[in-house]
């Protein structure tokens, strides 16, 4: 089973290097190791989202509402900079992860004490988080000039030569990492996500490890807000609209099976680089922007195939074996 | 003495009782929408008006045509995200045609074709593939929508013939509106459709449990793939009305429709785990959101905030139920 997931990874690292390679034939200087920084510090906003997706689909549960999440926490802390310029980075940091973990825990609440399916909960709170933007926004912008230098700055700020942005992705990977490989919590996710039945004689209270999920979910919205605002340095009502579902296509092409149970750390942060290179490769090699809607459509599908032929072999896919005895 | 035991008859369905039929999904739709009508109706002195009235229909009838199919594709346990990505691509195909000098029936029939066939593709994936739904469709909404930007850009197509406006735009009688009656005919369609043949019956059976409607003799693939054409095929339909109404098509036409739809049928009762729903809850609950919009619309609300309201309504009239059985239960327990 270990050794199957790591294959998995590394064929998804494998279609990444020949994506890669194909690019630098049209465009040789896209495989320096300068651009490839760039091309990761441009994916880091979506990796994080999709660690935090990731957990919530391996509970057999979805988020829809991260993006709308992502565009009200990025609103509140724009506002906040614009009214209290001296408020320090950390802290609105702090207050984004605060508000995020706040909206993820309504998702939560109604998942675990009224059981209504997540996808109906956050269905429901996609558009109320994005409606409330427009609310206490009353549909102005907070624009460029009205952010302070810091709030722009921090997260371009070089760190050993590596944007500080980069730095976050890579501080969240870890974390996830060590949440899903060397902590309880972790292990429950999966175990839900195989078999909740089993999970609750195991003695996993699944209902509050679900409220969990969707509190990191929340948080990690929320400091995504913080970091989608100051890095396009626009917070509107429009922000990062529908891009719930880039994120989940982000864990799907990474090999997170959209049944539960299945799927890694490396997989959702390699889905989101894929995503990240062929949206920064097609201007370099002279393809119109319009085509990548219609390529991720294609890779999503592709992917999602490739994982099934995987996964059937769990006989996972009930009727399949139906089909097999009669 | 032989002993036969008298044939042991059971019941098709159980009988109902009226007390359950006032507490029903249905009857709870009827009560909210009677309320959302009253509180419109003093909110503002325009809505009471025959042709306020007909223009509130419009706000439903295109997204509702695709919910009664959906709410069927729902109940046997799948779920479409595409809908919306269906109904760009048809009208781009159809602006396509436009621009080559076809004439209405021509566009009309084209944009049923994309409909069914790109419904078709969706079914082909989820059944012959044997793929989870949700994904495929997030897959083929990215792929149709992207499509249609590939050829569109940042292009619109115009010039539809005059006599393709009926369509969206067109009355058959003083102010009922061709999209009403077709949303009407539809609905008849699809109740018939679910509640009263064997079909109808057999995708309730796969949504309550497939494995066991499979050994039934039920031909799960097969009824599936059905749906998801069905599905493909109402939003090729609702595409040549929305085409017809708006006189352009741009790429981004529709968007956001899907989860509207899905809202709709939601709210109308269907259960989203499949095996459960009716075709009148949609009917209402299509009606409960054209009046909320609508409504919110005369006293000049903007979109993004009739949003939230749609939201909230969609979990308070989910979660009311849950939580007057609990309160209920809690006592008799």
């Amino acid at each position: 089973m270990k050794a199957f997931l790591k294959y998995r990874e590394i064929w998804l690292l494998a279609a990444i290097v020949v994506l890669i390679g194909l690019i630098s034939t049209r465009f040789p200087a896209f495989a320096d190791p300068a651009n490839l920084r760039q091309v990761f510090n441009d994916t880091s906003i979506l990796m994080i989202l999709a660690l935090g997706q990731m957990v919530v689909i391996l509970t057999r549960s979805i988020d829809l509402s991260m993006a709308s999440n992502l565009c009200f926490t990025g609103m509140v802390v724009a506002m906040l900079n614009a009214a209290h310029p001296a408020v320090p980075i950390p802290l609105l940091i702090v207050i984004a992860l605060a508000v995020g973990l706040v909206l993820g825990a309504i998702n939560g609440l109604l998942v675990w004490r009224l059981n209504i399916p997540s996808i109906v909960v956050t269905l429901g709170t996609l558009t109320i988080y994005r409606g409330a933007t427009f609310v206490i926004s009353g549909g102005a912008w907070v624009n460029a000039d009205k952010m302070s230098p810091d709030f722009i700055g921090f997260q371009r700020a070089a760190f050993l030569g590596i944007p500080v942005l980069s730095w976050i992705a890579i501080l969240v990977i870890a974390l996830f990492f060590v949440l899903m490989t060397r902590t309880a919590l972790g292990r429950s996710i999966y175990a839900i996500g195989v078999n909740p039945t089993a999970s609750v004689y195991a003695g996993i209270d699944v209902g509050r490890t679900k409220f969990i999920v969707f509190c990191i979910s929340g948080m990690i919205g929320g400091l995504a807000g913080y970091l989608w605002i100051s890095r396009y340095v626009i917070a509107s009502v429009e922000v990062a609209n529908g891009y719930e579902l880039n994120i989940i296509a982000a864990c799907v092409i990474g090999g997170i099976s959209i049944a539960g149970g299945i799927g890694s750390v490396g997989g959702a942060v390699l889905g989101a680089l894929f995503l990240g290179i062929i949206s920064n490769a097609l201007p370099v090699i002279n393809i119109s922007p319009f085509w990548q809607m219609a390529i991720s459509g294609s890779a999503i599908i592709l992917a999602v195939v490739l994982n099934a032929r995987g996964e059937r072999q769990q006989g996972r896919i009930i009727l399949k074996k139906v089909e097999a005895v009669t | 003495m032989t002993d036969v035991p008298a044939p042991r008859h059971i019941p098709d369905r159980l009988d109902k009782p009226f007390s359950s039929a006032i507490f029903s999904w249905e009857a709870l739709l009827v009560v909210v929408a009677i309320a959302i009508f009253a509180i419109n109706s003093f909110a503002s002195p325009y809505f009471l008006d025959p042709y306020s009235l007909s223009d509130l229909t419009f706000n439903f009838t295109e997204k509702g045509l695709i919910a009664f199919a959906m709410a069927l594709l729902i109940i046997s346990g799948e779920i479409d995200l595409s809908v919306a990505a269906i109904i760009a691509l048809a009208s781009t195909m159809m602006g396509m045609a436009v621009q080559a000098g076809a004439d209405t029936p021509v566009l009309v029939l084209i944009g049923i074709v994309v409909g069914l066939g790109c419904g078709a593709f969706n079914g082909l994936l989820v059944t012959r593939l044997g793929l989870p739904s949700i994904v495929v469709t997030i897959g083929t909404m990215s792929l149709f929508r992207g499509i249609a930007f590939i050829i569109l850009g940042d292009q619109a197509y115009k010039g539809y013939p005059e006599s393709f406006a009926f369509f969206g735009q067109g009355y058959v009688w003083w102010v009922v509106s061709f999209e009403l009656v077709l949303f009407l005919i539809a609905a008849i369609i699809y109740w018939f459709v679910l509640h009263r043949t064997s079909f109808g019956r057999r995708v309730f059976a796969i949504g309550n449990n497939p494995v066991a409607a499979q050994f039934s003799g039920v031909r799960v693939g097969r009824i599936k793939f059905i749906l998801f054409c069905l599905t493909g095929l109402m939003s090729g339909i609702a595409s040549a009305l929305i085409t017809s109404r708006l006189g352009s098509t741009r790429p981004s036409i529709a968007q956001g429709y899907e989860l509207e739809v899905i809202t709709m049928v939601v709210l109308g009762g269907v259960s989203i785990l499949g095996g459960a729903g009716s075709i009148v809850g949609v009917v209402l609950a299509a009606l409960i959101m054209g009046l909320v919009t609508f409504g919110l619309g005369l006293l000049n609300v903007p979109g993004i905030v009739m949003s939230i309201f749609i939201g909230l309504l969609l979990i308070i009239v989910i979660a009311l139920p849950i939580i007057w059985r609990r309160l209920r239960g809690g006592r008799l327990a």
